[in-house]
This record gives structure tokens, sequence and C-alpha cells, in this order.
């Protein structure tokens, strides 16, 4: 296919502003699946996308518009997923903004569309949802054409559920979308946005071909991280794989490597041929880095081997998720797991407990700190127990952050923001009542239920977005929590001094209620280095026994001490005190409840 | 012939439904007092190539087995088996001295009077039917009918109870010169019209509980007493030998509705209903009951966790593989248990956490072995 014939683009939504029912809509009208195929959604393959309404994993697909080949190319909504969001974007000419009608646009969709205008994509507005009592299209084609910069008369209204106006927003991807420019005759190169791991053929690549083409059989490498394989197969998505003999400039496919391991096929990277290959990658890879770390322990300890082959499969679509083994005094044998960020771990968590069905203890998320010792030593830490007592200097990473909210919150996001050691960087109405505001914020201010509470602040209108920009030198300590004088690895943290003492009071406060007396006193202290900062005590039980016990008794009565014994399992025992687990989950989401 | 040397008889009949009460009990119907005992008759007469030809102790539990009509009660009586120890409950208010003589003369031997308390305000609470008075008339009665074994028991934790209210009863108790003292912390089932009328004041006398326990150990055993199990006090030599049968695992016949027997590796509890109990013997057949098989490993568990209840040594190699030989040790440093000989036996302070010191001396369960729900 020429390459004027072809059009690549992608769509940029916030969560629940129509993306996936749109592609649906498209799929129907351009008779790429019948309807009987149609399933809602059809882009979103995993139970878990379906049920949270985002996509975790970009996929692409063909379909045929008034003789054009159109790609539509499916990017990840979500805020941890940045970099493979603009890779996605850079594997397009341009890409529709969707806006719910009611809604407006959202903190993610402003930093996509920034992403996509960065990128030299060619924007076409659209405001979806037009159909819905309470939505105001002329609003949100305003704001839309201030941010795009065009006239409100050139944003397209639609209704993707009902499919007014979808065939519209196909003839403005043909009209205005600029088709691929490349060169045919090149050495080949193809820009991989995402790979996905199939269990019989291995890591498939989602490639976008940028100059020259690639065959069936061909031998390929990357650029970046240098593995070398045959393509066993490459075609298009249809969106079932459609197998073609080549893909040529400007085409969106996949190629199947037969490589084992995801980690070999960054995204980003570049694909080039080993006979006739490129003599430079194309633009922009970069080696992604996880920015968030927690331990990942099993509940029932026995499961450790089930967890190991869970963490193993999962990584084979992420390549972003990194885990080493970690023994906790506290918790036993697990994995202290590296994310994108907090939405990353929620989803690894979720699917660890859902598709492998494995019942967790997660401790509470640390950042990746950068530490110099007095000895001169730089290291970074990814995990308060590693943290060194030589101190010279603790670097933490910030963020940039942007909220978007309807101005009446801003009075309370700004309290919540400087409560979390955040620094105003500026602020600007994009319309009359809604208002950007940025702030520069600690990550490690922002792991902690930041999310929660920015939406409990804003009723849920506020909508966040951020970019790691830095690494600041902080008054960071380890606090750990001792109990009878032990420390529990597990709940030590790293923290900012001035909100030490506040925090050991409540940890050391909600031990004490949540673990039962044992048959001695027990000291709960929380302490920075040998400085004890907040202290209680579980006093010893006095009496346990079971009232009376006769002929009629005995057999409930053993049963009952036989469910206590059985109970005894479900206790970490550490030093003499035995610990249930609930205590840990209870302290390790004490931030979830109050702060 | 076989050798169960206890017998138990389940006399459900009071004349009122304690509100805290959770046995089988059957209220009024004093027409079927006879047919009853017909039946329970029958019954022992079923089972009775199980008990040995001489028995050690008889129990005749409730209910209130003295409200049984006086002629039934001496039929019964008449009926038995003798046996070194026959011991009977009686309620306060049905001890007359004419009841007590008829017990005397009927063999009984130990009577375990349900005092519960001496404050009257308490006992209207517990819905008791006998004040203070009638709990020391009935006691006079049994020693003029030379009843020298007696029994009171008391309870704690009783909504509006205060320790000074528990010191008294114990005072009043030891005032009487019972030979045998039972005490226990009132447990009241939630989802019962007694909880649900106490709620707020029962928890309050949970929070109490362990003084009061600690109280009565205090009091008891500073007067004489020999605290010989977890709940139960006694003069040299008094000890209630039908109890310490449980609790030593011997085997035991019980007989009337709802009682429970031991024996071998089968533990069998007749249903509740009395129609049904009644009807299946008066036609010759054994009452409807729920079997329970127990294993070596389970009699094991159950000699530990009720040998660990007395004052004297447990013989750990009656119980092996039923408990964790690392316990032994640590429960050793805590200073909750003693080794003495080849067994092993609960400090004071052990004994107070009796509950606890068993759970953590007992083995892991077998994991093929699931623990049953009740």
């Amino acid at each position: 296919m020429s390459l004027d014939r072809i059009r690549n683009f992608s769509i940029i939504a916030h969560i629940d502003h129509g993306k996936s029912t749109l592609a649906d809509r498209i799929l129907e009208l351009t008779e790429t699946l019948s309807g009987r195929e149609m399933r809602e959604q059809v882009l979103d393959t995993m139970e878990l996308e379906r049920e949270r309404g985002i996509t975790i994993k970009a996929q692409a697909v063909r379909v045929s518009w008034r003789g054009r080949q159109l790609n539509l190319i499916d990017t990840p909504g979500h805020v941890d997923f940045t970099y493979e969001v603009s890779r996605a974007l850079q594997a397009c000419e341009g890409a529709l903004l969707l806006v719910d009608a009611a809604q407006g646009i959202q903190a993610q969709t402003l930093a996509n569309a920034y992403l996509a205008i960065e990128n030299d994509l060619e924007i076409v507005p659209v405001v979806n949802k037009i159909d819905l009592p309470q939505a105001d299209p002329d609003a949100a084609a305003a704001e839309l054409a201030d941010l795009v910069g065009c006239d409100p008369n050139d944003v397209l209204r639609i209704s993707a559920k009902t499919g007014e106006g979808v065939a519209a927003v196909l003839d403005a991807v043909v009209e205005r979308i600029p088709p691929p420019e490349g060169d045919p005759a090149a050495p080949g190169r193809a820009l991989i946005f995402d790979s996905a791991y199939d269990q019989y053929r291995g890591v498939v690549a989602f490639v976008r071909v940028v100059h020259g083409s690639f065959r069936s059989r061909e031998r390929l490498r990357t650029m970046a991280t240098e593995t070398a394989f045959e393509v066993e197969e490459l075609g298009f998505f249809a969106p079932q794989r459609v197998p073609a003999p080549a893909l040529a400039a400007g085409e969106v496919g996949y190629v199947i490597t037969g490589l084992k391991d995801v980690s070999c096929l960054r995204v980003g990277d570049t694909i080039t041929s080993e006979a006739r290959p490129a003599s430079e990658p194309l633009p922009g890879y970069k080696d992604v880095k996880p920015m968030v770390f927690a331990g990942l322990f099993p509940s029932d300890s026995d499961a450790y081997p089930e967890l190991r082959d869970a963490l193993a499969k999962l990584k084979l679509n992420d390549a972003s998720l990194s885990y080493e083994p970690e023994t906790s005094q506290a918790l036993g044998f697990g994995f202290r797991c590296g994310f994108l960020g907090l939405l990353h771990l929620d989803i690894v968590r979720e699917r660890l407990e859902r598709e492998f069905d494995l019942d967790l203890i997660v401790t509470a998320p640390t950042v990746a700190y950068r530490v110099t010792t007095k000895g001169g030593e730089e290291l970074e830490v990814h995990n308060p127990s590693e943290m060194p007592d030589d101190l010279l200097e603790v670097q933490e990473p910030y963020i940039r952050a942007s909220i978007i909210l309807p101005k009446e919150y801003v009075g309370t996001v700004m309290e919540l923001n400087q409560e979390r050691r955040g620094d105003f960087h500026h602020m600007e109405y994009l319309s009359e009542d809604r208002v950007l505001v940025v702030y520069d914020l600690p990550l490690a201010e922002v792991v902690y239920d930041y999310y929660d509470q920015l939406k409990s602040r804003t009723r849920g209108y506020a909508s966040f977005d951020y970019d790691v920009t830095a690494f600041r030198s902080g008054e960071l300590v380890r606090l750990d929590v001792l109990l009878a004088g032990d420390p529990v690895d597990a709940l030590s943290l790293i923290i900012h001094r001035d909100r030490a003492y506040a925090r050991g009071k409540a940890l050391v406060e909600r031990l004490r209620a949540e673990i039962p007396r044992q048959f001695f006193d027990v000291p709960v202290q929380a302490a920075i280095g040998s400085r004890v900062i907040a202290r209680e005590t579980i006093k010893a039980k006095r009496k346990d026994v079971l009232a009376k016990c006769y002929g009629g008794d005995i057999s409930r009565k053993r049963k009952l001490l036989e469910k206590q014994k059985e109970g005894k399992k479900r206790m970490r025992q550490l030093g003499a005190v035995e610990v249930p687990q609930e205590a840990f989950l209870a302290v390790l989401n004490l931030d979830g409840e109050k702060r | 012939m076989g050798g169960i040397r206890h017998l138990y008889l389940h006399l459900p009949f009071c004349a009122h439904r304690c509100g805290y009460c959770d046995f089988v009990t059957v209220v009024g119907r004093r027409e079927l007092h006879g047919r009853y005992l017909d039946a329970l008759l029958a019954e022992l007469e079923l089972e009775r190539e199980l008990l040995a030809p001489e028995l050690d102790t008889v129990y005749l539990g409730g209910g209130t087995p003295t409200f049984t009509e006086a002629s039934e009660l001496e039929r019964l009586l008449a009926a038995l088996p003798g046996a070194g120890e026959v011991t009977v409950e009686a309620n306060p208010e049905t001890v007359t001295a004419q009841l007590a003589r008829l017990l005397r003369s009927g063999g009984v031997t130990r009577v375990s009077l349900g005092a519960q308390s001496f404050q009257p305000g308490l006992l209207a609470v517990l819905e008791r039917q006998a004040g203070p008075a009638a709990v020391r008339r009935a006691f006079y009665h049994l020693r003029d009918a030379s009843i020298d074994n007696i029994s009171l028991d008391l309870v704690y934790g009783i909504p509006g109870q205060s320790p000074s209210d528990l010191a008294c009863d114990l005072e009043e108790a030891i005032a009487l010169a019972p030979e045998h003292l039972s005490c226990y912390e009132l447990e009241a089932k939630p989802g019962t019209r007694f909880t649900r009328a106490h709620g707020q004041e029962l928890a309050r006398q949970a929070e109490a509980m362990e003084g009061y326990f600690e109280l009565v150990v205090e009091t008891l055993v500073g007067a004489g007493y020999r605290w010989y199990e977890t709940a139960n006090f006694c003069r040299e030599g008094r000890r209630a030998r039908h109890n310490l049968a449980y609790w030593l695992g011997r085997d035991y016949l019980g007989v009337g509705i709802g009682a429970v027997s031991t024996a071998g590796g089968l533990r069998w509890r007749n249903r509740p209903g009395l129609g049904a109990y009644v009807a299946a013997l008066a036609a010759g057949r054994r009452p409807p009951r729920e079997l329970e098989e127990l294993g070596a490993d389970v009699r094991r568990r159950e000699r530990l966790m009720l040998g660990l209840r007395l004052d004297e040594p447990l013989r750990l190699d009656e119980v092996v593989g039923a408990f964790d030989p690392g316990a032994v040790g640590r429960l050793e440093r805590l200073g909750l248990l003693e080794r003495r000989g080849n067994g092993v036996v609960l400090t004071r302070h052990g004994r107070l956490l009796g509950g606890g010191a068993t759970v953590e001396l007992l083995a892991e369960m077998p994991a093929n072995s699931p623990v049953a729900v009740s």
C-alpha cells in the first residue's frame, strides 16, 4: 500500500470518556467485525481492563475506510504508563482528542494531548456523549478549541454510544491526519511501541514500520538491546492476528519473534534488518526505571513458590515490572517489587490475587532514594530496611503534578499539597470555572493515599497527572517499629523528620490495639535510630481459661482449642511475640484510613 | 460385661428456665416425669452391658434433678446400680428436710447445690428462684440428713456484680464450710434473651473477669481449699470423683436427653428432644443420637487439654503426639509450666492462663484432619 493511502492514529481520552466505545463503533462501521463478533470493548482484552474500564496494554487494529488503510493504535490510559503512551503516539501521525461533553478536559487527557502536540501529531478534537442530558458540548468544544488552537466549529460532536457522528470522525481521520512519511527503499527500521507474550509463540512485538520493509523469515535485531531473532510470522490486527507476507513503511502490525524473554524487546527500541542494518536507531528510546517499590509477601508462607511463578508470568507481559527475592523476619519469604507507579502496583497486586488466586500482604510503598553515606558511598535504596545509619544526604524523587479541578476546590487541594510538602509552581484557568494547578511534590508523599485524599477533597472532580522531574535532598529518616525491643523489619519506613513523631505515635497505637495480649507485657515502640519517639505497652493477659468442662462439653471445647491452635498458624512469630496477620494489614493500611 | 465405671443420668425438668442457662432443660411437664423416668431406666437397661459390674461413680445432673416428683426420684434412686460416689445436683429451693432424707436413704453420698450467689439482687438477675436464706436452709437440711459431702456452685461476672459482691459470696460460701466449691464465670451465649437484656453490662463484666478469677483462687486457696481443677476447689480428699473421671479421660456412659457418652473410640450424644426420646425407648429402641468417632490421636489431645486443668502432673508419655515438645520449654521459660517427674503441670500463673497455655502446648493438627467448625 502506498504511503499516502495510510493513516495511523490513536485516541487520547480520559478513563470513561468513551475511547473503547468509539473503537467498537469504528470496528462496526468499517465492517472489520460483524455485529455477532462484536464484543463490548474489543480492544481491552484482559478481564481486569474490562472491569476497571482502562487499557493496560496497547494494541493496534487495522480497518479500511473509503479505500484507505487506517491503523488505530490504542494507548494505555494512565499516568504510570506515560512512556508507553509516548511511544504509541510516536507511531502515529495524528490523534483523536476525545472528551466527555459533560466533564471536559481532564489532567491525563491534557498531559497526553501535550505529548501528542510535542510529537507533532495532528490533533482532531472530538466531543463525545453529546446525547447525555447533562452534556455541555459547547463548553467542552470551547475548551478543546482553546487547547488545540482551532476554531470551535472544527470540533467534532459525536455519541459513540449511539454511533452519531462516528462516520464523520473517520472522514476527518482521512482528511485531516497526514499520511506517514518514510523511505520505502531505505534499510528497514521499525519502532516497537508495545510487546506481549504468547505462551505458544513467545514474544510478540507491536511495531510501526518507519522506513523500508520487513518480511517473514527475515533475520532481524533490536538496536538498543542488540537482540537478534528470526521473524516467525508478521502481519496486522483485524483485530485478531492476520498474517501477511510483509510489513512496509508506514504500516502498523505485529512481529512474532520466538523470543522467550520479554525484557529483550523494550518499548521504544528500533528493529532493523541483520542483512542490511540501518546505521541509526529511531529517536526516543528510554530505559524506563521503576519508581515505586513495595514488598509482596504471600499470606500463607507455603504459597511462596506460587508467588514466584506468578511474578515470572506477569513479567513476561510487563517489562517494567521488576522483582527480587526479599526475606522479612516478620513476613517470611517474598519479593521486593519495583513499579512504574502506584496504579501499576495496584494492577500487579490485583492480577496476582485474581488471576493467580494469591492472598498477599503488601508492605507500605516506598520510592527510590538516592543516599550518600558519611563514608562517601552512593547507593539507591528501595527498601527502608536497607537504609544505612551513617547518612550524609538522602535525595528523594520529586514530581511535577498537574491537577485539573473545578475552581471551588482549589483551596482544599492547595492545602493538601502544602501538607504533602508540595511547592506551588503555577496555576491557570482553563475555562471560567476549571483550573489547572501545578505543584512540585515529593513522590513519597503521593504514594501514601494521595489519590484518595484528592478524590475525597474534590468529590471526585479533580484529575491528576505527573512526571518525575528531579531528585532533591530532604530531611528524611528511617522510622523503626520495635516489638518487645526487636525491630519489625516489615514496618520500617522512610519518612520526613517532621512527620516521624505523628506517624510513629499512630503506628504504635494501632499495633497496641491490633496485637492480642500475650503471656507477658509487650512494649511497642517507634524509634529513629536509638531514640524512641513513641511507646505503648500491650499488657499481659491475666486470665485465659475455658470456664467449665464436663462430659457433655468435651468435644466442643476440644474443637474450640483446636480452632485456636489452627488460628495460630496465621500468626507471625516475632521473637516471643505472636502477631496476627491482621495487625500487619491494619498498620500497613494506616495511611489509607487516617493521616 | 463392659468396663465403664462412670454413669451420668440427665434429669431435664426445671420449675423455670433461668435466662443464662444453656443446658438441656424442660420446664414444667410434671405429667411426663414418670414416663421420662421409665425411658431413662430403659436406656440404662439397653446399655447396661457397657457398664462394669461395680460402678465407681453415678451422677444425676440436670435440669433440676431434685425438681423431679419425689416418688419418681425415689424410684429412680432405688433402681440405680450402687457406686462409691453418688452425686445429685440440687437447686436450693427444692431441698426440704424430707427430700434430703430421701436422697440419703436412696444412697446419695454427695450433693452439688446450685447456690450461684448470696446477693438477692444478683440472684434475681440470674432469675434464680432461691434467695440466700433458702441456700443456707438447703445446706443445713442436707447436713441434718448426714450428707457429709456437699459442693456449692458459685457464678461470677453477673450483671451488676462488683468485686466486693464476689468477695461477700465467697465469704458466705466458706462460712457454710462445704467440702467442695465450683466457681464459674457466667457464660452468656450471644443471641439469648439474657445477653440481649444485659449486653452492655456483660461487656463491662467481661473486663472485670480476670480480677474475679484471681480473687476466687486467692480467697479459696487462702481458706485452705485445694484448687484441684480450673474451676473446682475441695477439702483434701473430697475431689469430685465423677468429674475427675472426665478430666482423666476415662470412659463414661450418659443416659437421658442430651446426655453424652464416651466409650473406646466412640462418643455419642442423645438428641435433646423429649418426645422422640420417650417414644423410642417405649418402643424398645435406642433414642436418636449423634455419633462422633474419636481416634486415638483425638483422645490424646483431649487427655492433654483436660489434664492441664488439674493440679496433678499430666504424664507426657500418655499424650505423645498430642503436644509440641518445643512448647514445653517455651512455657517453662515463661513461668507457666513446670516439669514434675515424667509429667508437666501448669504453675499457678499458668493455670490462670490455662486455655492459652493449652493451645500453645497442643501439637499442630495433622494436615489431613481438618478442624471441624462447630
